[in-house]
């Protein structure tokens, strides 16, 4: 019961810097040390801002290091991860930067990092053999309709108000990045067909048809939500396939 | 399945008993096109606890050709709280798929209510304590059905509560649990300048029989608030000459052992870690014939 209250206490000084060190800890003076309790206070910090500053390089470049760090600082105060594996830390993130009002300026910097954890997510996803153009050339044309899909678990759908697709790619190089050509909506396909992630701007439709097929429409059902647009679905189809984003048959 | 996941033709398990480096991403090009003779690589278990993708496909090359030490950092072996069952059965999962040599855990808690703190905090040293650790290391050893190995921390501040030095505790744990230990020997000599001991006579008192691996490390320095040197576990920079000696010292006693050069902040290029990994071993070949010829005969 001792060893509960000490852990706790101890985790309560390190969640919050305003409390002085835990009372039963000792430095070499044999009372409490803020200076070495910091230590620890730091350590969570660092290493969580860390992970974050890797977890979104776009985001952090279009703000600088130094307001990513303090962005990043208040996170990780307010939200510690939920397990040990950090790969999955800063799921959060892109809301939280969208409800962060020093950032209130730059509002295309949430979707860029969405677009960010999602490539992270794309990046650990399981592995699973994408469906090729070959299996559904093996379909009889009368099925077509029929047919329904599952995502590669590598896949990942976005819609954004702001080019952060455009955006992202103009500082995957290491040149001085391109503002974009055309300040529009955008629509973003992630997906790993082999061992690397791959990130395309999707034609105007293709998000909604893509969307059709995550969510169990066949074929005939999502290239009806194309046609009613005048928009041939073709395209589309063969477009998600090339990109490794369906798995397979349902 | 797809190709990456069938398994090639692997190295066998064990640890050779030399020196070995933690896996970086950025290094493991150039590790498989020039193939370095290393003894082993050790991971992070918690870096390979995503579903697939690169990591996994990276991994699975390596260890067809080297050993691999599985490194855990985030159990929380060293908390009052129950396990995370959970994690278990990641890292379960995880030794099944890889095969590591070896497996190693760290006395130390790193969740709490909040969640997880990343960080490898410290325990007080008492009966209550001992029994808890103790049922903790019982649970994973039997979760992942192989004995592991418990390393010593480095400590910033000492409990008003602690009763057992840490060498008794360590001993005692193993005693109990048949668990093995890691000697982490920078952290030896972190907590000796932290906390004003002999690391010579901290080794002394280690129970070295159950020693199954070595870490190395370089440490950073700061001070305390009334100006003491306080050493931190960095893992930012070369092995120091004071640590160098210490791990002599073991060597001399134990003969050569499974030894990590940990470098996780701060990674240099692979040469630099590669050399390093290469002084590890020159420093335990000179250890070990000193040894042989009689050197420290009397301090065994």
């Amino acid at each position: 019961m001792r060893f509960e209250a000490e852990i706790s206490a101890f985790a309560a000084a390190l969640n919050d810097p305003s409390r002085p060190p835990p009372a039963r800890t000792r430095g070499r003076e044999g009372r409490p040390d803020a200076k070495r309790f910091a230590v620890y206070r730091n350590n969570v910090a660092v290493g969580l801002i860390a992970s974050l500053e890797a977890r979104f390089p776009v985001a952090r470049r279009l703000v600088g290091e130094d307001f990513f760090r303090a962005m990043a600082r208040a996170f990780v105060a307010e939200r510690k991860p939920s397990s040990a594996i950090l790969i999955h830390y800063g799921a959060e993130f892109p809301g939280f930067i969208a409800d962060f009002s020093p950032a209130r300026e730059l509002p295309y910097l949430a979707d860029v990092a969405r677009l960010e954890n999602a490539w992270v997510e794309s990046y650990h996803s399981a592995e699973a053999d994408p469906l090729t153009l070959g299996d559904l050339a093996a379909i009889e044309p009368q099925m077509l309709g029929e047919l329904a899909f599952t995502l590669h678990p590598a896949a990942r759908l976005l819609r954004f108000e702001h080019p952060a697709a455009s955006i992202w790619a103009a500082h995957q190089g290491c040149g001085e990045p391109e503002p974009p050509a055309h300040w529009a909506p955008e629509a973003a396909l992630i997906a790993r067909p082999e061992a690397d992630v791959e990130v395309r701007a999707l034609p105007p439709g293709g998000y909604e048809f893509a969307c059709a097929l995550r969510d169990g429409a066949n074929l005939g059902e999502a290239a009806a939500l194309l046609a009613a647009r005048e928009i041939d679905p073709g395209p589309h189809l063969v477009g998600l396939i090339e990109a490794g984003a369906l798995a397979k048959f349902r | 399945m797809p190709s990456s996941q069938t398994q090639s033709p692997r190295i066998a398990a064990p640890l050779p008993p030399r020196a070995g480096v933690g896996l970086k991403p950025e290094h493991v090009d150039t590790i498989l096109a020039e193939r370095p003779d290393v003894g082993f690589f050790e991971i992070h278990a918690e870096n390979y606890m995503g579903e697939g993708g690169p990591p996994h496909r990276r991994l699975e090359a390596i260890r067809a050709l080297y050993p691999l030490s599985l490194h855990g950092v985030g159990l929380s072996i060293g908390s009052p709280r129950p396990l995370d069952k959970n994690h278990l059965t990641r890292l379960a999962a995880l030794a099944r798929r890889y095969e590591p040599g070896l497996f190693s855990e760290h006395l130390a808690w790193s969740s709490h209510d909040t969640g997880f703190l990343n960080d490898l905090l410290p325990l007080p040293y008492t009966e209550e304590t001992l029994r808890t650790v103790c049922d903790h290391i019982d649970e994973t050893q039997n979760a992942l059905g192989r004995r592991m190995l418990l390393e010593n921390p480095s400590t910033y501040v000492l409990f008003a509560e602690s009763q057992i030095p840490e060498t008794e505790f360590l001993a005692e744990i193993a005693k109990r649990t048949g668990c093995g230990l890691l000697l982490d020997v920078n952290n030896v000599e972190v907590c000796a300048t932290n906390h004003v001991f002999d690391p010579l006579a901290y080794l002394d008192a280690f129970p070295f029989q159950h020693v199954g691996e070595i870490h190395l490390a370089g440490y950073a320095e700061s001070e305390d608030e009334a100006g003491h040197a306080l050493l931190i576990d960095a893992h930012d920079s070369p092995v120091r000459a004071g640590v160098w000696t210490l791990y002599e010292n073991v060597i001399a006693k134990l003969g050569a052992l499974p030894t990590l050069i940990e470098w996780d902040n701060e990674v240099p290029d692979w040469a630099t870690l590669h050399a390093e990994a290469r002084r590890a071993d020159a420093h335990a070949s000179k250890s070990v014939a000193f040894s042989r010829a009689g050197g420290l005969r009397h301090a065994v």
